[in-house]
């Protein structure tokens, strides 16, 4: 078999289409990397949809810690602390039996035990905690000028925090925030190692990587290959949110923008 | 374990309860947080030597030790940790059977991968096939320990090597003006004032450290994550004298509990010391401090 016929088959099997079989002999470094590619889809996936949903929780959370209402604070503080101070994979595990019980109450919440849509609730719940907490520092270091210059040109509430407030902490949060998505995207290798069942063995990069290694007893070919899927995914985050780095930082001269910058990981 | 639970079918309320979360797989699971608690004991400490050797590897004058000491840094970054974790479990097995194998059998004349086979002869198999069972679960916990040494200590190597650029360059100026050499400045001016700029990265690797001790269960160690899944599983009346429908909801709730408070007390404690180290140090957060007292 030719490895044009194996990426035919196995390029789109973790979203169920070609080939039901995954390879049991002889296996090649073409169906190594097909099938550890094909997963990447479903990294991808939970990155990037969580990663744009948990945004806008993220900034009504850090809005909510940084208010002085009580009603307001306590609930986002509370959230943050859950969310930051417990490992992601008990939280998983918590969700799942948490989404099998509800099953029991109402079909509404049958999708949530699936990983597609359970696994992405807790992905945005978590991703919101974290990058809350980043724009939240971002919000408390706004330099007092830009403040008091909304204030004087006679801007409060809705436009106030639009025009001044809003900017100037997504600018100021942009570098860690990148460090954020790179790592959402590392956490969602997560998901099929906790109680989310990989249905038809349809699952994600670290699965199929798994799987080569569990049958080959080699786990010196497969690791290496989802390392390298990983640091390419990497590579395009730090691009894609270098150009919003520079478009937030456009009107400061070169040499005060603040840098994107990879820092070692945090592991949630 | 107390006298009245004899009979756990007559017991109602509070009792069975009490004698429910006493059975001998409880008290298992409960020797299992004192695993998670034993790993942190032992991890925390060899990953900081790691972190060390790595750190002063990288800021080493000899090209070749110092590509290591980077290489070894960089590594952790753009790979997911979980892959580390899987890889190395089965790398440093395979590894140590390996040597194992050169050394003891000399004239086996096979190769040691036969296709999808990794074949090493008994004599060098680690444990030993007849050893009994607390030996391989005494070699998969350490097995854990190493990965999550090497692991971590990449990170603390990246934290050291921060804290060691952080030290004013004066002082080691200084040092050398005293006619010291390489090595004493190193460890008589380097090492003793780079602890204050590496606390606040360290602390927050203990709190990662925390959060990472449940992935022992990918690992193949009875954690209490294992427990956690087979006690709170649904219970026939006929296998157990405890039947009840499926409770690992409320085991996972306790996890979630459990490091919770770990975290909250860790941040206490971390606050509690850096206060301590800062207190009289020329630095931001200690003219703060002399600002509040005054």
């Amino acid at each position: 078999m030719s490895c044009w016929e194996t990426i035919a088959d196995y390029a789109l099997r973790s979203q169920g289409i070609g080939e039901r079989l995954l390879p049991r002999t002889d296996f090649t470094l073409c169906q190594q990397f097909t099938l550890i590619g094909s997963g990447m889809i479903w990294n991808i996936y939970f990155g990037v949809v969580a990663l744009c949903s948990g945004f806008f929780l993220a900034t009504a959370v850090a809005m909510g810690k940084a208010a002085r209402n009580p009603w307001f604070r306590k609930p986002a503080e509370w959230f943050i602390f859950i969310f930051r101070g417990s490992p992601l994979f008990i939280q998983f595990f918590f969700a799942y039996f948490v989404f099998l019980s509800l099953k029991d109450v109402s079909s509404f919440f049958n999708p949530l035990t699936s990983a597609w849509a359970g696994a992405l609730v807790v992905l945005f719940l978590n991703t919101a905690a974290y990058s809350g907490e980043i724009f939240y520092g971002a919000l408390q270091s706004i330099p007092k000028g830009d403040t008091e210059a909304a204030d004087a040109y006679g801007l409060s509430g809705w436009s106030r925090f639009r025009r001044v407030i809003w900017p100037t902490m997504l600018r100021l949060a942009w570098p860690a925030y990148t460090n954020e998505a790179i790592f959402l995207f590392h956490a969602t290798t997560l998901v099929f190692f906790s109680g989310f069942p990989a249905t038809q063995q349809r699952g994600d990069a670290l699965y199929y990587a798994n799987y080569f290694a569990d049958k080959t007893f080699n786990p010196f070919v497969p690791y290496p290959i989802l390392a390298g899927y990983f640091i390419i995914l990497t590579l395009i985050v730090i691009g894609l949110f270098g150009l919003i780095n520079n478009r937030l930082n456009r009107h400061l001269p070169q040499d005060v923008r603040k840098k994107v910058k990879v820092r070692p990981q945090i592991i949630r | 374990m107390f006298s009245f639970c004899t009979d756990p079918a007559a017991l109602e309320g509070f009792r069975w309860l009490s004698c429910y979360l006493t059975t001998g797989k409880h008290m298992s699971m409960y020797w299992a947080v004192g695993t998670v608690l034993l790993l942190l004991a032992i991890t925390a400490p060899t990953a900081l030597a790691f972190g060390f050797a790595g750190a002063s590897a990288a800021r080493s004058n000899v090209a070749p030790l110092r590509w290591i000491g980077k290489t070894y840094i960089a590594v952790v970054r753009g790979i997911p940790d979980i892959a580390f974790f899987l890889f190395f479990v089965i790398a440093l097995d395979q590894a140590f059977e390996y040597i194992r194998h050169r050394i003891k059998c000399p004239d086996w004349d096979e190769p040691v991968r036969q296709g999808n086979d990794f074949i090493v002869c008994t004599a060098a198999k680690l444990p030993l096939g007849n050893a009994p069972q607390w030996v391989h679960e005494t070699y998969g916990f350490l097995l854990a320990v190493l990965t999550f040494a090497i692991v971590f200590g990449a990170f603390a190597a990246n934290v050291l090597f921060g804290a060691m650029r952080a030290v004013p360059r004066g002082q080691l100026e200084t040092a050398e003006a005293y006619g010291m050499s390489r090595r004493q400045t190193f460890w008589r001016v380097l090492v003793p004032q780079m602890w204050v700029y590496a606390l606040p990265g360290l602390s927050n690797l203990w709190m990662v450290l925390i959060k990472a001790t449940p992935l022992l269960f990918l690992l193949g160690v009875e954690d209490i994550v294992y427990w956690a899944r087979e006690l709170g599983g649904a219970k026939q009346p006929q296998f157990t004298e405890y039947p009840h429908p499926d409770w690992r909801m409320w085991y996972f709730a306790a996890l979630l509990v459990f490091y919770l408070c770990f975290t909250k007390v860790s941040e206490v404690v971390l606050g509690r010391v850096m206060s301590k180290l800062t207190h009289g140090q020329a630095t931001a957060a200690g003219e703060a401090q002399r600002k509040a007292a005054a």
